[in-house]
C-alpha cells in the first residue's frame, strides 16, 4: 500500500536577549561554564523570577511576523518534571494562555532548477509559547556534567498543525522560519549553538485517506540535515513496520545522528504528568492593541515578500533574490547600491556572488561568515564600481580584480583606478600600434580570419589584451583589429 | 466520593520524586486517605462561575527591561554543590527517559 | 566594660534608645544577648545557630558608624534573628531540613540587604519545622525548640524558633515567616507580639519558598511598638519580587498613636464556635471588654467560609510546596544520597534521606492535587473557592475597620500531642490560615496568661495595605497591658 506522512513540527527558538528571561544575567554561547547563573538561575533557595519585557515584546514580533492571534493576557505555568539539566525541577513555560494561536508559515518547495522559482503554500501554525531553556548536559562514560549558562534563556516554541508531508516541506518550512526570525533580528538560529531546535510528530497513513495515523515523537533532530534525515528515517520505519504488518505504537523516540535511526525512548504510557498549574511567583502579561500596533510598524518586510518585490519590481532574476533574500543586511546592503545605480540586476549578481565569495573568505578557516557591519566595501563602492563598468571607465575583467583589492585596503574602486592607472585604454593611435603589432606577430591568425574563420580574431584580440594588461577598451580593440584585417 | 480519599501512593511518591520505606507508605497511605477525605468538604461547594484566585492581589506586566548585570562566578555557582568537575556539577549518568 | 547583665530583658526601642544615648554600646548589646543565648539555648533550643564573631563584627561597625555620628537610624546596632530559610550570604540556611545542612548562601535576602542597610546586627539562624512545614516546631530535623513558659510544651511554629528566642530573650527581634499562622501562632503561644503583613508588603527574595501565593516574612518583638519599627525596615517594593506591592510604605511607627476613632472590630462568629478553649475564650472576652470600655465598637460579623479555609489552604499549600521543594533534589546544592547509582536514584534517595515526614506528606499531597485528572477537583476548586472567602472578607471590612479573634484555639501543646494526626495539627491554624488566603495583614498581641501560665495572643486582622491603621489598633491595647513584656522563668 502506498502511504503519506504527516508531520508536525515542535520548534524552539532562542531569542537573543541580553538577559535570560526570568532574571537579568547575561545570555551567550561559548562562556565558561557556569558563568551565566545567579540565584534565580540556579534555582537557590529564595530565588524569584521576574519577567523580561523584551523577550515578550519580541514574541509577540514573531507572532505578527507569522500572522498569529497575538492574546489579549497570557500567563506563566510551571510544568514539573525532574531532569538535570532544570534548576528548580520545573520549567516556567505556557499552557493553557500562550502569547500567540494560530498563525502561518508561508515556504517554497525547490523548483526545477536553481534558477526557476518553486511552489509556495500556506503551512498553518497551532500556537506560539514563552518559556524559559534548560541546561546543558554533556554525557561521559560513567557520568554527566552540567553548565547551567543556557539555563532560563529565553525560548520560544512554534507548534505548526500535522500539516506537513515529506522531509522537503519539513526542510523548505524551517529554512522559511528560519529566515524570518533572522531577518527580523528574533534570533540568530544557529542550530550548531542549539539556538534552534526540533522535534517532530511523525505519522502515516494510506494515501487518499483523512484519519491520522498513530503519531511518533521524535526528538534530538539537532541540525538541519538531521531533521531532514530523521524525519525520512522514520517515514520509512513506519511505512516498513505497517507493510509488514506490525502496528505503529505511540511514543517518543530519538534521531541517533551518527547511526542514522531512531531509537524508543519512552511510550506513552511512560508520558510525564506536568502537573501545570500557574506560577504563583509571575504575574500574567496584558498586551493592549496600542503595544500590537507599535511593534507591528517596526516589522520588516517578510522575506518572500521581498523577494515578490525584487522580482516584480526591480526585475531581479529568482537566483539572485533566492541568495539575497533570506538575510536581511545582505538586502540592505544591496538595496541601498541599487539605489544609486541604473543596473540593480548587475548589483545584485555581484553582491551575491562577489560580495559574498570575499566576506567568506575574510573570515578564518571553519568560521562562519564575517559580518556585514564590518564589511570594507560599502554599498556606495560597490555602486561605483559598477557605474565605472557602465560608464565604459573600467572593463569588467578588471573590475572582478579590483574587487578583492577594494576588500583589502577599504578604498574605493575609483581611488583604485587611478592610483594604478587602470583607465580602459580607448586612445585609437595607441591601440592601431598594438594592433597592427599583434597581425605580424601571429600572422597564421590573420590569414585564418581573412579567410573566413571568425574565431581566429580571439586569439589577436587576446595578445591585445595581454599587452594592455586587460586595460584596452575590448570594443575598440575589435573594431580596430577588424578594419586592419579588410 | 470514596474513589477520591484514596491515592495512588507508588505513583504520586513516584511524581514528587520521593523514595519511601514501606512503612512510611503504608503510614501515609492512611493519613493521607484521612486528609483526602477532611477535603472532600471542597467538592461541596458551589463554585460555578467562581474566577480562580492565583494572587491575592493581581496586577499585570510585572517585567523589567532586558538589561544584563554581573553573575556568579563558577566558584560560587558551585560552591555547594555535593560534586563538581571542569567547573560544571557532576551527576551520575543519566538514564534517558 | 560595664555590666549590662539585664539588657537581654530590655524591649528592642529601649535597647535602640540606650545605644543612642551612649548607655551601653553595640559590642556590649551583642555580648549580652550572645551570653544569653549560652546560658538558656540549651533548655529552649530556639537557635539552628549563630556566628558570634560576625555578629560582633557587625557590632563593631556600627559603634563605629556611631562614633563618627553616622548612625544608620534607630535599629543601628540591634540584634535581629533569623528564621532560618532567610537568606544571609555566607550563613548556612537548613530551612531545619537534613537536606540543605551543608548548604551557605551565596546571596542575602532583600530583607537582609534592608536590615543591614538600618545598621541591624544581622544575627543567627533560628529554628523552625521543616520548610515551614508545622505548627509545633516538632517538624525540625535538627531537634524541637520548646517553649520557654513550659519547656514540655511546643512553642507554636512554623517559626517557633524566632517566637521562642524572643520570648527567652534571647533577641530583642527577630523575623519569620507566615504562610498559614507561622509568625502569629507561635507569636501567641510564646506571649510575644508577631505580624504578618499585607501579602507583597515585604518582598519574599531569599525567603526559601514553602508556598508562593501565601508566603511573607514578618517580624517579632516583645511590643507592637518594636514590631511597627521593624516591619517599617523591612517593608517596601521589590523589584527582584514580582508579587511584590508597589505601594508607598507610611512611618508604621510614628502613627501608632494617632487613634483611629470611631473604630469598629468585627467579630466573626464562626471563630467563636466549638473548638476554643475555654481560657482562651475568657482571655478574649476580657480584651473585647477592653476595646468596648475604650469606645471602640464591637459588632458580630460572619466569614461563612471558615470551615473551608483550612482544605483550600492545604490544597494549595501543598500544591505550591511540590513544586517549591522540587529543587531540594542531591544535584546542584543539596546533599545527595551516597547510595544513589543514577540520575532517578539522585532524586528520589536524596529527597527519600532528607526530607522529614511532614515535609514528605505534604509533597506528595501536592502533586497528587495537581496530577492529572485530580488538578480540576483539587487545585483549582481550592483557588475557586479561595476567591469566595476572600469575598467574605471583602463584605466584612465593609462593616469593620478590623477584626479580632483568638490567635490560636488552644494554648501550647504538649510535644507529640498531635503529631502523628495531621488533621489536628492542621486545625490548629483554623483562625489565622484564612488571613494568608485572602492575603490579609493580622497581627498577634499577648493577651493574658491560663492559670497554668501559659500565654493566650488575640488576632487582629486588618485591610490589605492598611497596616498603619491594625498596628494604631493592637498598639492600643498592647502599650496599655504589656503582656509582651512579661517574662519567663528560664
Amino acid at each position: 500500500m502506498d502511504y503519506e506522512a504527516v508531520i508536525g513540527l515542535e520548534v524552539h527558538v532562542q531569542l537573543d536577549t541580553k538577559s535570560k528571561m526570568f532574571t537579568r544575567v547575561g545570555t551567550g554561547f561559548g562562556q565558561p561554564p557556569n558563568t551565566l547563573t545567579n540565584p534565580v538561575v540556579l534555582g537557590l533557595p529564595g530565588a524569584l523570577p521576574v519577567m523580561n519585557r523584551d523577550a515578550i515584546e519580541k514574541s509577540i514580533k514573531v507572532g505578527l511576523l507569522l500572522n498569529c492571534k497575538i492574546a489579549d493576557i497570557c500567563k506563566w505555568d510551571r510544568k514539573n518534571y525532574f531532569y538535570p539539566d532544570m534548576p528548580k525541577n520545573y520549567q516556567i513555560s505556557q499552557f493553557d494562555q500562550p502569547i500567540c494561536e494560530g498563525g502561518e508559515v508561508e515556504i517554497e518547495m525547490p523548483g526545477n532548477s536553481p534558477s526557476e522559482i518553486g511552489s509556495h503554500r500556506i503551512v498553518q501554525l497551532t500556537r506560539i509559547h514563552l518559556e524559559e531553556d534548560v541546561g546543558k548536559l554533556t554525557h561521559y562514560e560513567t557520568d554527566s556534567l552540567v553548565d547551567y549558562n543556557r539555563a532560563g534563556c529565553p525560548l520560544l516554541e512554534i507548534v505548526s498543525e500535522p500539516d506537513l508531508f515529506s522531509p522537503e516541506e519539513v526542510f523548505a518550512y524551517l529554512t522559511s522560519l528560519r529566515n524570518s526570525l533572522v531577518s527580523a533580528e528574533i534570533s540568530d538560529c544557529d542550530m550548531e549553538k542549539g539556538q534552534l531546535r526540533c522535534d517532530a510528530n511523525i505519522s502515516i497513513r494510506p494515501v487518499g485517506t483523512s484519519t491520522l495515523g498513530t503519531k511518533v515523537e521524535i526528538k534530538n533532530l539537532n541540525t538541519i540535515s538531521g531533521v531532514r534525515n530523521g524525519v525520512e528515517y522514520e517515514i520509512r520505519r513506519q511505512t516498513k513496520a505497517l507493510n509488514e504488518g506490525e502496528t505503529i505504537i505511540q511514543e517518543t523516540r530519538r534521531w541517533n545522528p551518527d547511526q542514522k535511526y531512531t531509537t524508543p525512548m519512552r511510550t506513552k504510557e511512560m508520558a510525564h504528568d506536568y502537573r501545570y498549574f500557574p506560577d504563583p511567583d509571575l504575574m500574567p502579561v496584558k498586551i493592549d492593541s496600542e503595544w500590537v500596533e507599535f511593534i507591528r510598524k517596526e516589522l520588516p518586510e517578510k522575506p518572500f515578500d521581498k523577494q515578490r518585490r525584487y522580482m516584480e519590481e526591480m526585475n531581479l532574476p529568482y537566483s539572485s533574490t533566492s541568495a539575497l533574500c533570506g538575510d536581511r543586511p545582505l538586502c540592505e546592503f544591496f538595496e541601498e547600491a541599487a539605489k544609486l545605480s541604473k543596473v540593480p540586476q548587475k548589483i545584485a549578481n555581484w553582491v551575491v556572488n562577489d560580495l559574498l565569495r570575499e566576506l567568506g573568505q575574510a573570515g578564518k578557516e571553519g568560521e562562519e561568515r564575517r559580518g556585514l557591519q564590518n564589511c570594507p566595501v560599502t554599498p556606495q563602492h560597490l555602486a561605483e564600481l559598477i557605474n565605472l563598468i557602465e560608464d565604459g571607465v573600467v572593463s569588467n575583467n578588471v573590475a572582478k580584480e579590483l574587487f578583492p583589492e577594494m576588500f583589502i585596503s577599504g578604498k574605493s574602486a575609483k581611488t583604485l583606478v587611478e592610483e594604478k592607472g587602470l583607465e580602459m585604454k580607448s586612445d585609437g593611435d595607441e591601440i592601431e600600434d598594438l594592433c597592427a603589432q599583434a597581425i605580424s606577430d601571429d600572422p597564421d591568425a590573420a590569414e585564418k580570419f581573412r579567410g573566413g574563420k571568425e574565431g581566429a580574431i580571439n586569439a589577436l584580440k587576446g595578445s591585445v589584451m595581454k599587452a594592455t594588461r586587460g586595460q584596452a577598451n575590448p570594443q575598440v580593440v575589435d573594431e580596430t583589429l577588424r578594419r586592419l584585417l579588410s | 466520593m470514596s474513589e477520591k480519599s484514596s491515592m495512588d501512593i507508588d505513583y504520586v511518591a513516584n511524581l514528587a520524586r520521593i523514595e519511601l520505606s514501606p512503612e512510611e507508605k503504608n503510614k501515609f497511605q492512611g493519613q493521607l486517605g484521612e486528609v483526602l477525605k477532611y477535603f472532600e468538604k471542597l467538592q461541596e461547594v458551589d463554585v460555578e462561575g467562581v474566577i480562580p484566585t492565583a494572587h491575592a492581589f493581581p496586577r499585570f506586566n510585572v517585567w523589567d527591561v532586558d538589561e544584563s548585570v554581573e553573575g556568579f562566578t563558577s566558584i560560587e555557582a558551585l560552591q555547594n554543590a555535593p560534586k563538581s568537575r571542569n567547573d560544571q556539577v557532576v551527576v551520575p549518568k543519566v538514564v534517558e527517559e | 566594660m560595664s555590666d549590662h547583665s539585664e539588657i537581654f530583658s530590655l524591649t528592642g526601642s529601649e535597647i535602640s534608645h540606650g545605644i543612642d544615648n551612649g548607655i551601653f554600646s553595640s559590642q556590649e548589646v551583642t555580648l549580652a544577648y550572645l551570653s544569653r543565648i549560652r546560658e538558656v539555648d540549651e533548655k529552649v533550643h530556639a537557635f539552628l545557630s549563630y556566628d558570634e564573631d560576625d555578629m560582633l563584627r557587625q557590632a563593631k561597625l556600627s559603634d563605629q558608624r556611631r562614633a563618627s555620628g553616622k548612625s544608620l537610624g534607630p535599629l543601628d546596632g540591634v540584634p535581629v534573628g533569623l528564621k532560618d530559610v532567610i537568606s544571609v550570604k555566607g550563613q548556612p540556611l537548613t530551612a531545619a531540613s537534613k537536606i540543605l545542612k551543608d548548604y551557605r548562601s551565596p546571596y542575602d535576602a532583600t530583607v537582609t540587604v534592608k536590615l543591614r542597610s538600618a545598621g541591624a546586627v544581622v544575627g543567627g539562624r533560628l529554628n523552625l519545622d521543616e520548610f515551614a512545614m508545622g505548627s509545633s516546631t516538632e517538624n525540625s530535623a535538627y531537634g524541637p525548640t520548646c517553649n520557654p513558659w513550659d519547656l514540655n510544651r511546643v512553642p507554636g511554629g512554623s517559626s517557633g524558633g524566632s517566637a521562642a528566642a524572643v520570648a527567652a530573650r534571647e533577641t530583642p527581634f527577630t523575623l519569620g515567616s507566615d504562610t498559614g499562622g507561622s509568625i502569629r501562632q507561635p507569636a501567641s503561644l510564646c506571649g510575644v507580639v508577631g505580624m504578618k503583613p499585607t501579602y507583597g508588603r515585604v518582598s519574599r527574595y531569599g525567603l526559601a519558598a514553602f508556598a508562593s501565593s501565601l508566603d511573607q516574612i514578618g517580624p517579632f518583638a516583645q511590643t507592637v511598638e518594636d514590631a511597627a519599627h521593624l516591619l517599617e525596615i523591612i517593608s517596601g517594593h521589590d523589584p527582584l519580587d514580582s508579587t511584590s506591592y508597589p505601594t508607598d510604605v507610611s512611618s508604621f511607627s510614628k502613627i501608632l498613636n494617632e487613634p483611629i476613632k470611631p473604630c469598629k472590630l468585627g467579630l466573626p462568629k464562626e471563630f467563636f464556635g466549638p473548638g476554643m478553649d475555654d481560657e482562651v475564650r475568657k482571655s478574649i472576652d476580657e480584651v473585647i471588654q477592653w476595646y468596648r470600655q475604650k469606645g471602640y465598637e464591637l459588632v458580630e460579623i460572619s466569614l461563612p467560609t471558615t470551615e473551608l479555609s483550612v482544605p483550600v489552604y492545604y490544597v494549595i499549600a501543598t500544591a505550591e510546596a511540590s513544586s517549591n521543594l522540587a529543587r531540594y533534589d542531591g544535584i546542584r546544592y543539596t546533599t545527595r544520597s551516597e547510595k544513589a547509582e543514577n540520575a532517578i536514584d539522585v532524586y528520589a534517595k536524596s529527597r527519600g534521606e532528607g526530607f522529614g515526614q511532614e515535609v514528605k506528606r505534604r509533597c506528595i499531597l501536592g502533586a497528587y492535587g495537581l496530577s492529572s485528572g485530580y488538578y480540576d477537583a483539587y487545585y483549582l476548586r481550592a483557588q475557586k473557592t479561595r476567591t469566595l472567602i476572600r469575598d467574605d472578607f471583602d463584605k466584612a471590612f465593609a462593616q469593620v475597620d478590623a477584626i479580632l479573634t483568638p490567635t490560636s484555639p488552644t494554648p501550647a501543646f504538649k510535644f507529640g500531642e498531635k503529631s502523628e494526626d495531621p488533621i489536628s495539627m492542621y486545625l490548629s491554624d483554623i483562625y489565622t490560615i484564612s488571613t494568608n488566603l485572602a492575603g490579609l495583614p493580622g497581627i498577634s498581641v499577648p493577651c493574658g496568661f491560663t492559670e497554668n501560665g501559659l500565654p493566650v495572643g488575640m488576632q487582629l486582622i486588618g485591610q490589605a495595605f492598611e497596616e498603619g491603621k491594625l498596628l494604631s489598633i493592637a498598639h492600643d491595647y498592647d502599650r496599655e497591658l504589656q503582656f509582651g513584656r512579661k517574662q519567663p522563668n528560664l
